[in-house]
């Protein structure tokens, strides 16, 4: 079967990771410095969508929840800079930690349930999540909440230069791409891919199995929060619109259009997405119909995501 | 609160379950027996909503347009079946979500350039559009019982179609155990074909009796379908007694609790407290029921699988 050599496979990444690390530069001399904030949108989603590739991809486990996570980050780091709290510092650790307490409460519940019914649980707890911002009247509720500007770094960082915030997104990103990977790598990784295989086997052999896919689960919430938190920044807005399930649902396509348990997954989905998205509107105004066609079309031709088709089947 | 307050509420809550049970009835069956995750059932639903629309526009007459619309939509399913969803029977429930997914923003789109971005008009006829007195000083619009009656009228034809008629057994065959079924010699691709019309034809009759009640616009089919998913969970993937069960619970408890839980907390806990806690609790009281009958039956009220 067809792929690129591995070689190539294997540099892909790292020539992504060039391009990105030159885009400024790159957009600047072609005077397109609009897609600086294009690509910058595109890593946030990345980091969500690889952190749910982490519990979809790798641990067999069908979320349709995790822009609850999302949403978290984004509200907390928006809430307590309306309330004063403006140090990245201390913001941003906090919103994750948010994420990652929602994603231990979620998780112990769902993940006693298997299955469409996990599936159905996860989307509703993200929904009781996405009515709750709703109501939340003092901080937007459905019109959402502006924010006054983005976080404060200090160290010469100035968030509000796009091209800074760029890099810091850039950092990020690179940063949980490294971690996951490690973590993928690691036993655990393996005994979480062993558990998506077989479950009953892994539990007869002694693993604990519930409590891996917690752990999993609660590193991709806490992930999810963090590109949340870069989010409600990029934006400088957070509304109830990022929990909504369409949302989670597009996550969970992000993953599958990338490729379901490869490393670089997320990041092939959401940037193949983002990316038509943008170039699709371009030229129509009807775009979500040529997206849907090209969808059709990635389902019957690459059955295994893009990363599959790039990848020889002895993966 | 007054009793008529409730009875009306109570009515409303039953208008609305009964037409989500011709939603539920429709997705479980293509769950439990093709298990097809099909996310694209709300766009048929849209799509029998706006052919109605557009049928009673030129006919004039809404008991001409409605099996017309009906007929239609069933087409449409048909055509969906043959061209992608039966090459999808054999994917697992990831590649059918993408796809399904696919199709739901080819509908949005193709509904948008049909009939532009707007919402539609669609009015109840005029024979049904005054209230009926059902008991002395109780009034009811006369085209929700109409919703109503064809609701139970559904309902009942299904139940006999499902228990009395071969036909019905091969459904009930395919949805309790689809390998053992192919085996017996049932002709599965036929079966499939036909399930998957009918569950396009009961759509397009709620899209069409809710047009008047809700909205005909793009999108209407997405916030529908979630609901109609949480009803086949609760009722148990397969079965139609569990949709009918469960759409009843899903439509009496959400009508229900936005028409009074808001006051109910207003008479309990301080009025900014409620005002927020309010309408938020309302909104996902659904959802807790359905977390409530998942700890208590964890594959649903009646599950089909034996």
């Amino acid at each position: 079967m067809s792929g690129l050599p591995p070689r190539l496979l294997r540099a892909l990444p790292w020539l992504l990771l060039a391009v990105a690390v030159a885009l400024p530069w790159i957009a600047q001399a072609l005077d397109q410095v609009f897609y600086i904030g294009v690509a910058r949108r595109i890593l946030i989603f990345a980091l969500a969508a690889a952190s749910l590739n982490l519990i979809l991809g790798f641990g067999g486990l069908v979320s349709l929840g995790h822009a609850a996570f999302f949403g978290v980050g984004a509200y907390g780091v928006g809430i307590l800079m309306v309330e004063g709290v403006r140090s990245a510092w201390i913001a941003w650790p906090l919103a994750v930690l948010a994420a990652a307490a929602f994603a231990l409460a979620i998780g112990a519940v769902s993940l006693r349930t298997r299955g469409v019914y996990f599936i159905m649980i996860t989307l509703a707890f993200a929904q009781m999540v996405y009515y709750v911002a709703v109501g939340l009247k003092t901080y937007g509720g459905e019109d959402g909440l502006n924010l006054p500007g983005k976080s404060q770094v200090g160290l010469g960082i100035d968030l509000s230069h796009d091209i800074t915030f760029y890099y810091v997104v850039l950092a990020l990103f690179a940063a949980s791409m490294f971690l996951l990977n490690r973590l993928i790598d690691s036993r655990f990784g393996r005994a979480l891919i062993g558990v998506r295989e077989n479950e009953s086997r892994m539990e007869a052999i002694g693993f604990a199995t519930y409590r891996l896919r917690l752990i999993a689960f609660v590193i991709a919430g806490a992930l999810a929060g963090l590109a949340g938190v870069l989010f409600a920044n990029h934006n400088s807005f957070v509304s109830p619109v990022v929990l909504h399930w369409t949302q989670s649902a597009t996550l969970v396509i992000m993953v599958i259009l990338g490729g379901i348990g490869y490393r670089y997954g997320g990041l092939y989905g959401a940037a193949t997405l983002l990316l038509l998205e943008e170039v699709l509107s371009m030229y129509t105004e009807y775009w979500h119909l040529a997206l849907g066609v090209l969808l059709l079309v990635v389902v019957f031709a690459a059955p295994r995501g893009l990363a599959g088709l790039l990848t020889r089947k002895s993966h | 609160m007054s009793s008529i307050l409730i009875a009306e509420q109570i009515l409303n809550g039953l208008q609305f379950g009964l037409m989500l049970f011709l939603l539920a009835a429709g997705l479980t069956l293509v769950f439990g027996i093709m298990d097809l995750m099909n996310l694209a059932h709300g766009s048929l639903y849209m799509i029998g909503a706006y052919l109605m629309a557009t049928l009673l526009a030129a006919t004039g007459n809404f008991w001409l347009a409605l099996p017309l619309a009906v007929l239609a939509t069933a087409l449409v399913g048909l055509v969906l079946e043959v061209a992608l969803m039966r090459h999808l029977y054999a994917r697992d429930h990831l590649a059918q979500v993408l796809a399904t997914f696919a199709v739901i923003l080819i509908a949005d789109d193709l509904v948008k350039m049909i009939w532009g971005p707007a919402p539609l008009m669609l009015n109840a006829p005029p024979s049904l559009a005054g209230p009926v007195e059902l008991l002395p000083g109780f009034y009811y619009p006369a085209y929700r019982l109409l919703i109503i009656g064809v609701g139970l009228a559904a309902a009942i034809g299904l139940y006999l179609l499902v228990t009395r008629t071969r036909a019905g057994m091969l459904v009930r065959a395919g949805a309790s155990n689809r390998e053992m079924a192919a085996i017996m010699g049932v002709r599965v691709q036929r079966l499939f074909m036909a399930v998957f019309v009918l569950g396009a034809a009961l759509c397009a009759v709620a899209g069409a009796l809710l047009g008047p009640v809700l909205a005909v616009e793009v999108g209407m089919g997405e916030n529908i379908l979630i609901l109609a998913l949480v009803v086949i969970v609760i009722g148990g993937i397969g079965s139609i007694r569990g949709a009918f069960v469960g759409a009843l619970l899903v439509g009496l408890v959400d009508t229900a609790g936005r028409a009074f839980l808001p006051s109910l907390l207003n008479a309990v806990m301080p009025l900014n407290v409620a005002a927020n806690l309010g309408p938020a609790l309302a909104a996902i009281a659904i959802y807790l029921l359905m977390a409530i009958v998942l700890i208590a039956k964890p594959t649903g009220l009646f599950p089909a699988r034996g």
